[in-house]
């Protein structure tokens, strides 16, 4: 008996090693985890759109409830030139445009976006690898600013340029091929009240670990959908021209755009 | 008159003697539920190993990172793994913490796909949790409909008498199964596991698991409040994740003991094969609905 069981167990180890190494190839094939993705990521949309109200607003928190240490994570010191020399200037001269499928384009210096009224949010942030930290953003919110640009009618998304090339982050694992960072949102998102460009963190001006000098918030998505670096914001009707046409640097690499799950 | 003797019993009316009988236990929908099951959890815990693995550490609270302290991590470096849980750090080399010649949380053998693949294993989990949910909904609706959860799943008045109780747990302890007739129900420990499993740790995983979504924390926060923040929900969705891996160990050792083929046979197509010892054979119990002749 017990040798039989011997022989079952070695039938079931071997088995399962060989449907592990064809395990892998199913589980990392580019049309499965896509088919999976599309599935999931839709119903995910789907349900969330539904349930909740486009205004509702995501748990906010107290002062004593701040993180002592808030996490940076992917770029913390981009080493673009470009963005070097705004570093060295301060960002005296940097300047936030919105443009695309607006009927009056606007570009904001810096100073300038910093004399606009604030939102003042404390808010949890879920990076997708798991872990979480809790901070206070402020800064004007993403909403008036395109009612003050108009949108044209075919307008759908907003897509966020940012400063920066990633270069991946070992701890996820997968695709980390170098890009320039870039995210994109419906406009629901793009028009929810705690939707802020973010220029002061806990009270601070935004430093660069943490996206300096103008960070998007969006706080009902995880934390790669909160675009360092912000300087541009382009409306279109389209994802499909930029990047590798998924809409982001990650969603490039394989995650969901809609990443409110 | 032997034609009208009741079958089970030898021609010249000696007592009855035990005969071999098939009984109708799971209709097609509970089989279907069962291995549909048996692929999800799998394949969720394994990916969810993975994903784990991009941030191998658990905390109690709304937050924590690496500059928190956990009450679960797993840590690698120079080829040592060392699990730390609360004050204690134990070396788990090999297993925990480093293995396959690096800093790894779950080693390779545990984790679909068998490397670091946060998107893939996410596109994975993400959709793997809808069949769970689906195929939850089924069961509980069948269940309902047919009252196999209140007849064969719920523990009644009689299992949950301290005597039976304490009864149940020699037996199993003497590796001792219900045989004949008695094997055509459940007893009282196994209708508190397979509850355990069906109204308690995969309910559960998919309560901790949603409240991980930021998307669903702000229509429902009141939920990740009662389990002590996101990242404490985080933790309780790894702690019903191991009970879900401990109701499978345990399941699949008493199939293996109490008779593997005549388990699988039952799973399969429906049909248990016991030694009848009743003379009606016309009878079922709760769990065959209907007995072969």
């Amino acid at each position: 008996m017990s040798g039989f069981n011997l022989t079952r167990r070695g039938l079931v180890l071997g088995g399962g090693g060989l449907l592990l190494a064809s395990c892998d190839r199913l589980t990392s094939a580019p049309n499965t985890t896509d088919f999976l993705r599309r599935n999931g990521e839709a119903a995910t949309y789907g349900w969330q759109r539904l349930i909740q109200s486009n205004q509702g607003l995501a748990r906010e928190f107290t002062k004593a409830d701040i993180s002592p240490m808030f996490k940076a994570n992917g770029s913390t010191d981009p080493q673009d030139d470009d963005y070097l020399d705004h570093v060295d200037e301060n960002f005296q001269n940097w300047v936030l445009k919105i443009d695309g499928l607006v009927m009056r384009p606007l570009a904001i210096p810096l100073q300038q976006f910093r004399q606009l009224p604030v939102r003042t949010q404390i808010t949890r942030h879920d990076c997708v690898e798991g872990w979480s930290a809790i901070g206070e953003w402020s800064g004007p919110q993403l909403g008036p600013l395109l009612q003050r640009t108009g949108l044209q009618p075919n307008a759908r998304f907003i897509v966020i340029h940012c400063a920066d090339t990633l270069d991946g982050e070992p701890a996820k694992g997968g695709d980390q091929s170098a890009g320039r960072y870039y995210e994109s949102f419906d406009l629901v998102d793009a028009f929810h009240p705690q939707t802020i460009l973010a220029h002061t963190m806990n009270g601070m001006p935004l430093t660069v670990p943490h996206g300096a000098p103008i960070r998007l918030r969006v706080e009902r998505q995880l934390g790669y959908k909160q675009a360092k670096y912000v300087q541009r914001i382009e409306v279109v009707d389209r994802l499909d021209k930029f990047g590798m046409g998924k809409g982001g640097y990650w969603e490039d690499r394989g995650y969901e755009w809609y990443a409110g799950i | 008159m032997a034609s009208i003797a009741p079958t089970g019993f030898s021609e010249d009316g000696a007592p009855p003697i035990s005969r071999r009988r098939l009984a109708y236990r799971h209709p097609l929908s509970r089989r279907i539920n069962h291995w549909v099951n048996v692929i999800a959890v799998i394949m969720l815990l394994m990916t969810g190993l993975n994903i784990f693995n991009a941030h191998p550490a658990l905390y109690w609270g709304q937050y924590g990172s690496e500059f928190d302290k956990p009450v679960l991590a797993l840590r690698g470096e120079s080829g040592k793994g060392v699990t730390h849980i609360g004050s204690h750090t134990i070396d788990t080399t090999g297993v925990l913490g480093w293995s396959g010649g690096e800093n790894r949380g779950f080693p390779a053998w545990a984790t679909i796909p068998g490397f670091r693949d946060l998107a893939a294993a996410r596109n994975w989990h993400l959709f793997l949790a809808w069949v769970l949910i689906l195929n939850g909904i089924a069961y509980f609706l069948f269940g309902l409909w047919n009252q196999h959860l209140r007849k064969d799943i719920l523990p009644n008045r009689h299992d949950l008498a301290p005597s039976n109780i304490a009864h149940d747990i020699t037996e199993h302890v003497k590796f001792k199964f219900p045989t004949g007739r008695d094997s055509n129900r459940y007893h009282v420990l196994q209708k508190f596991a397979y509850a355990s499993l069906a109204l308690v740790f995969l309910p559960g995983m998919v309560i901790t698991g949603l409240s991980l979504s930021p998307g669903a924390d702000a229509v429902f926060p009141g939920i990740v409040d009662l389990l002590g923040g996101r990242q404490s929900a985080r933790t309780l969705h790894f702690v019903f994740m191991a009970l879900t891996v401990g109701f499978i160990v345990v399941h699949v050792s008493l199939v293996l003991l109490a008779g593997f083929l005549n388990q699988m046979r039952s799973m399969i197509t429906g049909w248990w094969a016991f030694d009848d010892d009743e003379v009606d054979p016309g009878i079922p119990t709760t769990l065959a609905r209907k007995i072969a002749r």
